[in-house]
């Protein structure tokens, strides 16, 4: 018996104290400036990924165009040249092209 | 190489160095703030990967029937600009998302479906570059099954349920938003065709190499 008077007794307190739910949002035009996230750093860091992404291809591409014709000429120089020089014709005409 | 690639890439670059202006003067949407103008950034070339990835599969679907190396050339071109204005916009994305969403990545059906498709392309470029001989043909077919995948993606906002924006946002677009971001799609698209340009221009000296080789050993 001693223990129900007990629970009624912090019962009775949790519903005498206790804080009412939230039952709809509060509307407000602004939240304060320390609740904002910022955006420019997302937008600086988007628009620097998308120059950065350019510049590194960019710079893949004309690495690898360089390293293929280097490699053409140094063939061509090589081998190619001693052969048209004894007259057996330039090989590189049957390569394909569009 | 094409005479016309440095004037293409001079044009791309006044374009990326002038859009900034307009992006900046365009107004603000409601309820995104400064955010919104990742959008400038984000839509183009999400929009080139997704025709990248149609015009990738259509040209290998040309090369399976011709077997003409020039079709291969063009395949694989559009195949690695596919994977790098994929990763521009899945990473522009996020960034947009971190602020308007809450989260930087969710696997909403558009977010989910982008990702796959850049997928089977890195996988295209993958077998290419580890295939060995013959990987050209698998890897068209690839591109096949990617093209076949990019309307899905496009559509994905209007059949499934989705926190991305849908398909209407952008037909939609005052001319205040709409000039600053076809502004910025024409920049994308200039600097598309110049790399392309470029990449084929690789891959048909690197075919005139190798023949050169196999013609000084014989």
């Amino acid at each position: 018996m001693k223990k129900f008077y007990l629970a009624a007794f912090v019962l009775m307190n949790a519903v005498m104290f206790a804080q009412a739910g939230q039952s709809e949002f509060q509307p407000v035009t602004e939240i304060p400036a320390s609740e904002q996230m910022p955006s420019a750093p997302l937008v600086i860091a988007a628009y620097a990924f998308v120059w950065l992404a350019f510049v590194v291809y960019v710079w893949t591409m004309w690495r690898k165009l360089g390293k293929v014709e280097q490699e053409l000429q140094t063939l061509s120089t090589q081998i190619l040249q001693p052969r048209a020089a004894r007259g057996d014709g330039a090989p590189h005409e049957s390569a394909p092209r569009e | 190489m094409r005479k016309f690639v440095v004037p293409l890439f001079a044009l791309a670059g006044l374009i990326f160095m002038t859009a900034p202006v307009l992006i900046a003067r365009a107004p603000f949407a409601a309820g995104m703030g400064l955010d919104q103008k990742i959008f400038y950034f984000h839509m183009p070339p999400a929009m080139l990967m997704l025709l990248s990835a149609i015009f990738c599969g259509t040209i290998s679907a040309v090369f399976l029937v011709k077997r003409r190396p020039f079709y291969d050339w063009m395949g694989y071109a559009a195949a690695e600009l596919t994977v790098l204005y994929g990763a521009i916009a899945m990473v522009t994305g996020p960034l947009w998302a971190r602020k308007a969403w809450g989260v930087w990545w969710v696997w909403d059906p558009r977010l989910t479906m982008s990702f796959l498709l850049w997928m089977i392309f890195v996988s295209y470029l993958l077998l290419r570059r580890y295939g060995g001989p013959g990987s050209e043909m698998l890897a068209a077919g690839l591109a096949v099954f990617g093209m076949a995948t990019s309307p899905f993606v496009y559509l994905s906002v209007n059949i499934w349920r989705t926190i991305h924006p849908l398909t209407t946002v952008v037909p939609t677009l005052p001319v205040d938003f709409a000039f600053p971001l076809w502004y910025a799609f024409t920049g994308f698209l200039l600097l598309y065709i110049a790399l392309m340009t470029l990449r084929v221009d690789i891959e048909r000296q690197r075919t005139m190499l190798d023949q050169l080789y196999l013609e000084s050993e014989e």
